[in-house]
């Protein structure tokens, strides 16, 4: 089964973007005019933000500690690895054995990789707060 | 066969009007924003079912009534919801990056009704059918977390931000192991085209022929689709006794509405993905043995109607999520990256490797 993509494949896709698309903008569009039939009530204590309900402290673009900063960064590590897994598995019944082969050798990689991740502390996010 | 009216038919016929009236490029154009437009339909139709049965389910499971107020057993709670939801007046607050505020929750809905496209509804009914229909979905499916994320961002509240970060982290793991997962079917199907995938499950379902690591990919495919979902007991983006209502704390009126439309919406998606892969999309069951018996069941189940089979599946699949709702407490963000890091990571790579051995020495029926 040779077959090979062109540009005209993704014609489907760019459709569904227009016709989602549309639907976000018509259920606004919808909403908005039925609401300015109503009069609108502006007032300095109802366009500020909601928060909590109380009085807002500060701004909230504020340098913080993200601790899971990590996850960003191990997260394209392994998701690119298991891209990779895409295309061997669709042709893994043709290769067979040779084929598990290389992927235990890749799999073997990957386990190093993590095992190492693990023995360093990655994941145990609430080890210094004590 | 039966003779009664297929999909293929009422498609075909609406193919042979359109070419009566215009070029056979214009008709592709039409035929495929129709299409879109359908699987949004029933999609929004289903999201409707979804919210009226979330509510019933969550009375059931705690022993009242849910919606009775709305018409006969409160059926027309959801649509009043959607109309009082209409007529709220949706503004962005002062402090807000109004912009951002305002692109993110089209953003999120867009990304989530594009994933439909490569599914497979029917025998011969797909609006895209590509040969790379699962990796689209997975790709797509992606980046969801970016609208999340600006919502969380643009909204200048302290914890719309804090939600958004835990589901951007939340979000990002848990797309590993249901990618394994998705990998593992894909090993034993050898395809990626969602009709494709269907196809190879004509005589069981993988659920079935492909032994335990199939059933264990299936369980962590829902595990993490549940995660991906925002759904309990992950919904830490949405924590409200801690953070409000997380990132869509600042959102009123119909942009409140998009958010909580494509919660299910992904919801739907997730659990169709799951049918397709492990529980045969539309196929009706069917046993892969070769006795008399056997085929006589297989054909029975041939008279109950595809599409009976499709929703069957993906609302019984909605249904465990409304149970896991329910019966699991919120985990603490450290715990829910503990366990795909620590449990569900590894254990779907070994699992993989588990379903590899299975195949080549065809253990799989």
């Amino acid at each position: 089964m040779e077959t090979i993509s062109v540009t005209s494949d993704y014609i489907p896709i760019l459709i569904q973007i227009v016709v989602a698309l549309s639907f976000v903008v018509v259920v606004m569009l919808v909403s908005h005019f039925i609401i300015t039939k109503r009069r609108r009530v502006r007032s300095i204590k109802k366009e500020d933000n909601f928060e909590c309900g109380i009085e807002i402290e500060g701004n909230a673009r504020f340098p913080f500690s993200v601790k899971y900063f990590l996850i960003a960064i191990l997260f394209v590590l392994f998701d690119v690895e298991v891209i990779f897994f895409y295309p061997w598995a669709v042709n893994f019944k043709e290769s067979g054995w040779s084929g598990l082969l290389y992927m235990l050798l890749f799999v073997a990689l990957f386990m190093f990789g993590f095992y190492y991740i693990y023995k360093k502390g990655s994941f145990d996010w609430n080890k210094d707060e004590e | 066969m039966i003779s009664m009216i297929e999909f293929t038919d009422i498609t075909a016929w609406i193919h042979s009007l359109l070419l009566s009236v215009m070029t056979p490029t214009w008709t592709y154009i039409v035929e495929l924003a129709l299409s879109g437009v359908t699987a949004l339909v029933v999609l929004l139709v289903c999201v409707i079912i979804m919210v009226y049965m979330e509510r019933k389910v969550a009375g059931f499971m705690q022993l009242r009534w849910g919606p009775n107020r709305v018409g006969p057993y409160g059926i027309f709670q959801v649509i009043a919801d959607v109309i009082k939801l209409l007529l709220k007046e949706s503004f962005s607050p002062n402090r807000a990056d109004k912009v951002m505020f305002n692109i993110a929750p089209a953003l999120a809905l867009c990304v989530s009704l594009m994933a439909l496209a490569p599914i497979s509804w029917a025998p011969g009914l797909t609006m895209w059918d590509t040969n790379i229909g699962i990796l689209f979905i997975t790709a797509i499916s992606s980046m969801g977390v970016i609208g999340i994320l600006m919502a969380g961002w643009s909204s200048n509240n302290k914890y719309s931000l804090i939600g958004a970060m835990r589901s951007g982290a939340q979000i990002v793991s848990y797309e590993l192991s249901a990618g394994l997962s998705i990998v593992t079917a894909v090993a034993l199907a050898g395809t990626l085209s969602t009709n494709g995938i269907i196809q190879s499950q004509a005589d069981g379902w993988w659920i079935l022929k492909g032994q335990i690591p199939a059933i264990i990919a299936f369980l962590i495919y829902v595990i993490a689709s549940t995660a991906e979902c925002n759904r309990a007991p992950f919904d830490l983006a949405e924590a409200e006794s801690e953070l409000t209502a997380g990132y869509h704390t600042e959102y009123a009126g119909m942009q409140f509405g998009i958010f909580y439309l494509n919660e299910y919406i992904n919801m739907a998606i997730v659990s169709i993905i799951a049918s397709t892969l492990f529980l045969g999309g539309w196929m009706p069951f069917h046993l892969p043995f070769d006795y008399p018996v056997v085929h006589v069941f297989n054909h029975i189940m041939d008279f109950i109607p595809t599409w009976m089979w499709f929703f069957g599946k993906m609302f019984l699949i909605i249904f465990f999520m409304m149970w896991f709702r329910w019966t699991f407490p919120r985990l603490r963000i450290d715990q829910l990256l503990k366990l795909e890091w620590k449990y569900l990571l590894p254990i779907s790579i070994v699992n993989l490797l588990f379903a590899a051995v299975i195949i080549v020495l065809h253990w799989h029926l």
